[in-house]
């Protein structure tokens, strides 16, 4: 009897356990493919799995004036370029629709949302045709002002939502205390809304890190960025570099991923959109 | 974030809303509106500045095929992103194992963070011929060697924005089947009836604006990216982006381009008119 019992709720706990493994080889089973080729060093056809593993290729792409450092540091500074500009933006931006009186307020906030629902490419062929017309084709600005574009709209949408949180009546007691307007907003609207914007910046962040499609129209060939890296190793066909590379963009989105919960808090999750 | 500078009082008019809002406008004006305008404007220009559709017939002649294809890998890969997204919201609101549900609740979300350029290597490698996917199959014997074939086309191209998208789909879709009133469900249960056919009676008709809008954004982002295309499969047919690009960096020919850029468009355009009158429609049954 026992026996039968528990053979019954092995069976039950079979199905969902088929089903686990089968969307983990889904998820994990490309990704595992992608750690393979990382760290392969040779891996031929007809083998099936590389034949020897090593840390060749690693030594390879982090030669000096191997060109993956010179990607790595053109990635993070236009990415942190183009946080302090959207930021610089937004934050603004932000404070006026959550708080002040604005005409068409439904309008702005459509405009700033358009970006993301209609298809980018054709925009991005556009501004690369008007930056080549103003020389900023293969710029660093170019390139930051391009990434600004989605970034732009992720602060604006956070930043919003991150103000509308803030509690109004600490602002109205402290005004009442007889803070002035910026003294109230440095003291206690902007930290309150700090989570959130922090949130944001990461956002724009990742986004500028991932950037492909506009960097492929306004930055190459003279602006090399780590996807536009990894793209022309893995269409060269060297799956190790390009594997490399992607493990190294795979290690701030992860990252930030993971402790993006403690800033982007249910309340300001709630607002954006409001 | 110093630049800000505090208005005088909120109630003083909208100038200093306006103000404050007036950069960020003017950035998307120069970076969206007029980018955009020249897009559909150039479309219709010749070379002398009169008014064609020479770019448009030229862009279905050449490129006809490929917008069927784009079409139909985009119908394909949200009916997968559907069906996917249904499934696994559906067993994290409805499961009746808790260990599973956990485990598909950490499990689900990782592609999320995976950029598209990261996703597009990975498959191009994965589901290669001699790829790791075929590789797994025969080594563990659900799969005969002789029968290994490349999915580097269009399946290729609806397997891998499906596994972007669904995460991002099955995250809207459960937070919003997780907000159903679970007294219906639980009627539903008493009375008989199936996980399944609550599922699709009860829940699904509930959430149905949740998923429309996130197919929306998918159809959007399938239709933006460059990079999959790209990497995943080549010749022809192939998806519209590839195709503009191609148009552009290899012929300088941006009219062509942007009339490909219309059609992309359309699509958008058509979907989002499928989803307004969809709920409109539902609008209605609400009211009477």
């Amino acid at each position: 009897m026992a026996i039968a019992q528990l053979a019954r709720r092995g069976a039950s706990h079979l199905m969902p356990a088929v089903m686990i493994g089968f969307c983990a080889f889904v998820v994990f089973g490309p990704l595992t493919n992608l750690f393979l080729w990382a760290f392969a060093e040779k891996w031929f056809f007809p083998a099936r799995y590389p034949t020897e593993f090593g840390f060749d290729f690693w030594a390879r792409v982090f030669r000096p004036r191997a060109g993956a450092w010179t990607s790595l540091f053109n990635s993070v500074w236009i990415a942190l370029a183009t946080v302090a500009l959207s930021m610089a933006l937004a934050v603004p931006a932000g404070y006026a629709l959550a708080r002040l009186r604005l005409p068409a307020r439904a309008l702005i906030m459509l405009i700033f949302l358009l970006p993301q629902a209609f298809p980018s490419l054709p925009i991005f062929v556009n501004i690369a045709q008007m930056f080549y017309g103003l020389g900023l084709n293969g710029t660093y600005t170019g390139v930051v002002l391009v990434h600004s574009l989605p970034g732009l709209v992720y602060a604006v949408w956070i930043a919003t939502a991150a103000f509308s949180a803030v509690d109004r009546t600490m602002e109205e007691a402290a005004r009442n205390l007889g803070a002035a307007l910026l003294r109230t907003f440095w003291d206690i609207t902007l930290p309150q809304a700090f989570p959130g914007l922090v949130a944001a910046s990461i956002f724009v962040f990742l986004d500028s890190i991932d950037e492909f499609t506009g960097t492929f129209f306004v930055g190459t060939p003279d602006i090399t960025t780590l996807p536009i890296l990894m793209f022309n190793a893995s269409m060269g066909g060297n799956y190790q570099i390009a594997a490399i590379t992607a493990l190294i963009l795979l290690i701030p989105s992860i990252g930030f991923m993971l402790v993006i919960e403690r800033f982007l808090k249910a309340d300001v999750l709630s607002r954006i959109g409001r | 974030m110093s630049t800000v500078h505090a208005p005088p009082s909120p109630l003083r008019g909208m100038l200093p809303g306006l103000l404050l809002i007036a950069p960020a406008l003017l950035a998307i004006a120069l970076l969206y509106v007029v980018p955009l305008a020249r897009s559909v404007i150039f479309a219709f220009v010749d070379a002398e500045g009169g008014l064609t559709t020479a770019h448009l017939r030229t862009a279905i002649e050449l490129y006809g095929r490929d917008l069927i294809f784009t079409v139909l890998v985009t119908l394909g890969s949200l009916a997968l992103i559907s069906v996917i997204s249904i499934a696994i919201a559906g067993y994290l609101t409805l499961g009746a194992t808790p260990w599973a549900v956990t485990a598909l609740r950490w499990l689900y979300r990782w592609p999320l963070f995976i950029p598209f350029i990261v996703a597009g290597q990975t498959a191009r490698s994965f589901l290669a011929r001699n790829g790791l996917m075929n590789g797994l199959l025969i080594d563990s014997g659900l799969m005969d060697p002789a029968l290994a074939q490349s999915l580097l086309d269009w399946r290729g191209l609806v397997l891998t924005f499906a596994w972007k998208q669904v995460p991002f789909v099955t995250l809207l879709l459960a937070g919003a089947m997780a907000s159903v009133d679970r007294s219906t469900i639980e009627a539903a249960r008493n009375m008989g009836a199936g996980r399944l056919r609550c599922l699709l009676q009860i829940v699904l008709p509930q959430v149905r604006g949740t998923l429309l809008v996130g197919l929306i954004l998918s159809l959007v982002t399938i239709l933006s990216v460059l990079s999959v295309p790209l990497m995943v499969i080549a010749g022809n047919p192939t998806m519209m982006t590839a195709m503009m690009a191609h148009r552009v960096t290899y012929y300088g020919d941006y009219a062509v381009a942007n009339a490909l850029g219309l059609f992309s468009y359309l699509i958008t355009a058509v979907a989002a008119y499928v989803y307004l009158r969809m709920t409109l429609s539902q609008h209605k049954e609400g009211v009477r």
